[in-house]
């Protein structure tokens, strides 16, 4: 029985290390015959800024060395501001910024959009509340506004639900809403997916998270008046939103393996990388 | 085969060597930028803000007051169960309850989270008549049903290795069973009894998953029914985007936590020691 046992497992392991190997062969046949692999191009990719766009950098530069295998895109988490001071001094090919550049910055910085970030903000089926301003959904936040009748709900107190410091999705949160550092939380989670849980299970919850990942299982309100959707947030009117800004020196030709990972970004075949992680693309 | 046996043992020894020193290596440089002073008895946590602030006492309280919380009802019950287990249960009702206890366990602590967040956190909320549910209370019962296995199978295993001569001395002295448990069997017991609740010490300071889902993670100063953040959960909430000078302070409340668990352990040490004297 043992024996059996034995050579059966062994038997499946063989099987299953042969299907590694045969997945393996045609990821890089059709490396090879990508049309961006016309032209070898070989090389470093340094990106340097905000740590919101970990998650879409990161699957860029997955999907754009997979393709481009002799290109090395590297990605060094610092904060918006030293992404672009780095373009600027030309210690990184690209920065990265989580916010629109600022006039007196596009004197002499490139500021390509590659993706929007659109921010839902979810409340519990059983809430009354539809929509909610800007202004009232910062003064929630930092407790200002603390019960549900304040907005047009029924008497109950809000408990509000965000990330841990450092996420992504907080500090766009924050930054929209101008309540940077002033947030009043009841719980911090480490996940959208927690976040999202969370606000399901709590009658009077109140939370954000990123517009992608919310489905059926909470309400999301609108802002001003706006539904959110990828439509609202590509054309401007969904306020809770922020652009993904790939930042480069003015009047200066990027070199081509630097070029090609901004078009790559930029490409429409590509904006389903974007969309799983988590952001809008602005490719049409 | 000498070797061999040797390798091994070195393989443990020189883990505990390179843990020790990477924790002090890399948890020092954070407390020396903060100040030691600031960085134990600093009641704000603002790690990414602009001034950052990194004060570790709201973290250092709750995980104090959460154990306690969790010693607190979870020794009495514990300890019963060891008293039922080993001297009133007949056999067959031991081995049903016996084999209850080691698969309480061996439940990952993600189970107990998860369950925690879904079932008891709503239920806390309805008790109490409390807007959100997520606090030190939650993470005290869970963490109180968590050390359980550990303080019933170390009770249960001194309580029987009290020799029947004293039970049968105390009952041949006109005692009841009762008293004969409370006042010869626990005091014999008492110190394998105690080395089992240092070892549920042990397990609820140093829970992160279980506590991380169902204790809300916000960095207040401990009460019992708020949300608040244990010296577990403050590293592993902010571990995957931290940087800079907030990883590093990450790693001095590893620290902090690590000297815990250390000392902790030298208290067993010593129980332990006492009770080989004993004999």
């Amino acid at each position: 029985m043992k024996k059996i046992l034995a050579i059966a497992l062994s038997a499946l392991l063989a099987v299953s290390m042969a299907a590694c190997s045969d997945s393996g062969a045609p990821a890089e046949g059709s490396g090879e015959s990508s049309p961006s692999g016309a032209t070898q191009l070989s090389g470093k990719v340094s990106t340097n800024g905000s740590t919101s766009m970990e998650k879409v950098i990161g699957a860029l530069s997955e999907a754009f060395m997979q393709q481009n295998g002799s290109v090395d895109v590297t990605y060094d988490p610092t904060g918006s501001g030293s992404g672009i001071t780095a373009a600027k001094e030309g210690t990184a090919d690209i920065g990265l910024s989580s916010r629109a550049l600022k006039d007196e910055e596009t004197a002499d910085l490139e500021g390509t959009t590659v993706a929007l970030d659109g921010i839902a903000i979810i409340v519990n089926k059983a809430n009354g509340v539809k929509d909610l301003s800007l202004e009232q959904i910062s003064k929630i936040a930092t407790g200002e506004i603390s019960n549900w009748k304040d907005v047009g709900g029924a008497d109950a107190p809000i408990v509000m639900i965000g990330r841990e410091a450092g996420s992504g999705t907080r500090d766009g949160f924050e930054s929209i809403t101008g309540t940077s550092e002033k947030c009043v939380y009841a719980q911090e989670l480490t996940a959208t997916g927690a976040v999202i849980a969370a606000v399901e299970s709590n009658e009077n919850a109140i939370g954000y998270a990123s517009l992608s990942s919310v489905k059926d299982s909470v309400n999301m309100v609108t802002v001003d008046g706006v539904t959110p959707s990828e439509a609202t947030v590509l054309d401007g009117t969904y306020k809770v939103q922020r652009p993904f800004v790939m930042v480069t020196k003015k009047g200066e030709t990027l070199r081509p393996e630097v070029q090609a990972f901004i078009d790559f970004a930029l490409d429409p075949a590509n904006a389903e990388i974007i969309a799983g992680a988590g952001a809008v693309s602005v490719a049409k | 085969m000498n070797t061999i046996f040797f390798l091994c043992g070195m393989t443990a020894i020189l883990s505990v060597v390179v843990i020790t020193l990477y924790m002090v290596l890399s948890g020092l440089p954070a407390i020396r930028e903060i100040g030691l002073a600031d960085f134990l008895f600093g009641k704000v946590w603002k790690s990414t803000a602009k001034d950052p602030q990194f004060g570790i006492l709201p973290f250092i309280l709750t995980s104090l007051y959460g154990t306690g919380g969790a010693i607190l009802l979870g020794v009495p019950v514990g300890l019963l169960t060891a008293v039922f287990l080993s001297k009133v249960a007949p056999r067959r009702v031991a081995n049903v309850v016996r084999p209850a206890v080691e698969l309480l366990a061996g439940i990952p602590s993600v189970v107990y989270g998860l369950i925690g967040m879904i079932v008891l956190v709503p239920a806390v909320a309805k008790t109490f008549r409390l807007a959100n549910g997520t606090s030190l209370f939650a993470a005290i019962l869970v963490l109180a049903i968590m050390i359980l296995p550990s303080i019933i199978s170390v009770s249960e295993t001194a309580l029987n290795a009290v020799p029947p001569e004293y039970e049968e001395a105390s009952l041949a002295l006109g005692a009841t069973k009762i008293e004969t448990i409370f006042k010869v069997s626990i005091p014999a017991a008492r110190s394998g009894i105690a080395a089992g609740v240092v070892l549920g010490v042990g397990r609820a300071i140093g829970e992160a998953m279980a506590v991380m889902m169902v204790a809300g993670n916000v960095a207040n100063m401990p009460e019992l029914f708020k949300s608040v953040t244990f010296l577990t959960t403050a590293v592993s909430k902010e571990m995957s985007y931290a940087s800079g000078l907030q990883r590093q302070a990450l790693f001095s409340i590893a620290l902090v936590l690590f000297l815990f668990i250390m000392v902790i352990n030298v208290i067993l040490g010593c129980i332990l020691k006492k009770k080989g004297g004993d004999k």
